[in-house]
């Protein structure tokens, strides 16, 4: 398993990077949703920075779908899902690896859009461990739960409008607890941000669990 | 005689449509079958079906000693199928392509070179983007991913389509090469001509079923005597849409 999801991820990942349309195409589109917000809540800078978490995060959430759509997009392309299937590989490999290239896009563009909340925002860091542990355990729920909720979209006519509709509810807890525990990181709530950060861990466990056990039928039958 | 296929009143369904609808087949190691019909008989149908990417969901269907009704994975990194789509990503080149094809297959990285060379995709061509390649040159790389994993079942759906001359000949050389290796090569072709002197048996498949069976090259037209469609030498067949090709 953790063999195909290296030879998976590595190539999902390649072809990131030979495309780069995470980096020319969908971090100036998080940069500019950031910049949006800025625009929106610019009269009342202590608003900006109030909610910068949750800007943070619906930014996030937006870019995960771009990143979901493309991975599965790639697959789409002149039978090369067929191609994965015949070769064989283990379907829970293939859930890891395609998860696992999500997600290190996710932490990519997380850092750009952080550094854009420091600049925009004027953010400050009051606790810098628990806002990079909740950065990784919801990047893991996104990246789990768009992977899984993409596969199931991928073999319908109308994935890239039904995709939204269906991740969006699913990691909703993904959003709050990501944007609760991180006001607590940013000194802006007086939340325990380590209370949020479980569910967040939870989260990420369950959907990782439900990718491997599922991917198998998901994969044969979407 | 060691047994690779053995199908018996096998259905394969598409959606509700009977693509497969009860075919019988016996397929013996280091055989050539040439698998004839008109459009939308099921000669593709049959061929993913032996690859596993197509659900047999009643009678016997087994390939290389898998049961496909109980496990349709079991056979898939055993058997090579080379389709209408060429199955390669866009955005890679050439080279990664094949290096990727053959790791996903859990085979030797080490035969995508001597696979690229004899398919002339060494040199330039390797570092290429699929993207940028011509139709006939991305049929070149799918056949070296073929080529370099040598499996023990060939499926080959019109393969010559899309490929000049010089490089129809080396399929053909390829083939006869690979039933000579022992392995057993499925073969669905329009092209007669082409395809017949290759072949030891040939099937004639229509509506869903085996409708002939016969020993050595054809002598009539595709098809002919029961599929009744098609024509030897009839060339390049678009890709069908739906749940039949």
């Amino acid at each position: 398993m953790w063999r195909d999801a290296l030879v998976v991820g590595g190539k999902d990942l390649r072809v990131e990077l030979q495309s780069r349309v995470t980096t020319t195409q969908v971090a100036p589109y998080a940069i500019l949703v950031l910049l949006l917000f800025g625009f929106a809540f610019d009269q009342d800078h202590a608003v900006l920075t109030k909610t910068a978490a949750g800007l943070f995060w619906v930014a996030v959430l937006l870019c995960s779908l771009l990143a979901v759509q493309r991975s599965y997009a790639i697959e789409a392309v002149d039978g090369a899902r067929d191609g994965l299937r015949l070769s064989g590989l283990d379907p829970a490999g293939i859930f890891i690896g395609k998860a696992v290239a999500v997600a290190v896009q996710l932490v990519v563009l997380e850092v750009l859009l952080g550094l854009g909340v420091v600049i925009l925002f004027g953010t400050k860091l009051h606790d810098p461990a628990l806002l990079i542990l909740s950065a990784l355990c919801a990047t893991v729920g996104l990246a789990a739960a768009g992977t899984v909720y993409g596969m199931i979209a991928s073999g319908l006519r109308v994935r890239e409008t039904l995709l939204p509709l269906l991740i969006l509810p699913v990691v909703a807890p993904v959003l709050l607890g990501a944007t609760q525990s991180w006001m607590a990181a940013l000194g802006t709530s007086s939340t325990d941000g380590w209370k949020w950060l479980s569910l967040l861990g939870s989260f990420a466990v369950i959907y990782v669990a439900a990718g491997i056990l599922s991917f198998s039928t998901l994969v044969e039958e979407s | 005689m060691d047994p690779v296929i053995r199908f018996r009143s096998a259905v394969a369904l598409a959606g509700n449509f009977p693509v497969l609808a009860g075919v019988d087949l016996d397929v013996t190691r280091g055989e050539v079958v040439l698998v004839r019909g008109s459009n939308g008989a099921g000669k593709t149908s049959l061929l993913r079906a032996c690859a596993g990417l197509l659900r047999v969901v009643a009678g016997e269907a087994e390939v290389l000693g898998s049961d496909l009704v109980r496990d349709q994975r079991a056979v898939r990194r055993r058997v090579g199928l080379l389709g209408h789509a060429t199955a390669l990503y866009d955005e890679l080149s050439a080279r990664d392509n094949i290096r990727f094809a053959l790791r996903a297959a859990g085979a030797p990285v080490g035969a995508a070179g001597p696979a690229m060379e004899q398919l002339g995709l060494d040199g330039r061509l390797a570092g290429t983007r699929v993207a940028s390649l011509s139709a006939g040159q991305r049929r070149r790389v799918a056949l070296a991913i073929l080529v370099a994993r040598n499996p023990e079942l060939w499926l080959l759906d019109e393969p010559h389509a899309g490929l000049d001359a010089d490089y129809r000949d080396l399929l053909d050389g390829f083939i006869a090469g690979a039933a000579r290796a022992g392995s057993t090569v499925l073969l669905a072709s329009h092209e007669a001509d082409r395809a017949g002197p290759l072949a030891t048996t040939v099937v004639t498949v229509g509506g869903g079923v085996v409708t002939g069976v016969s020993a050595g090259p054809p002598a009539g037209p595709a098809g002919a005597g029961s599929a009744g469609a098609g024509s030897a030498g009839a060339g390049i067949e678009p890709e069908v849409a739906g749940h039949v090709a």
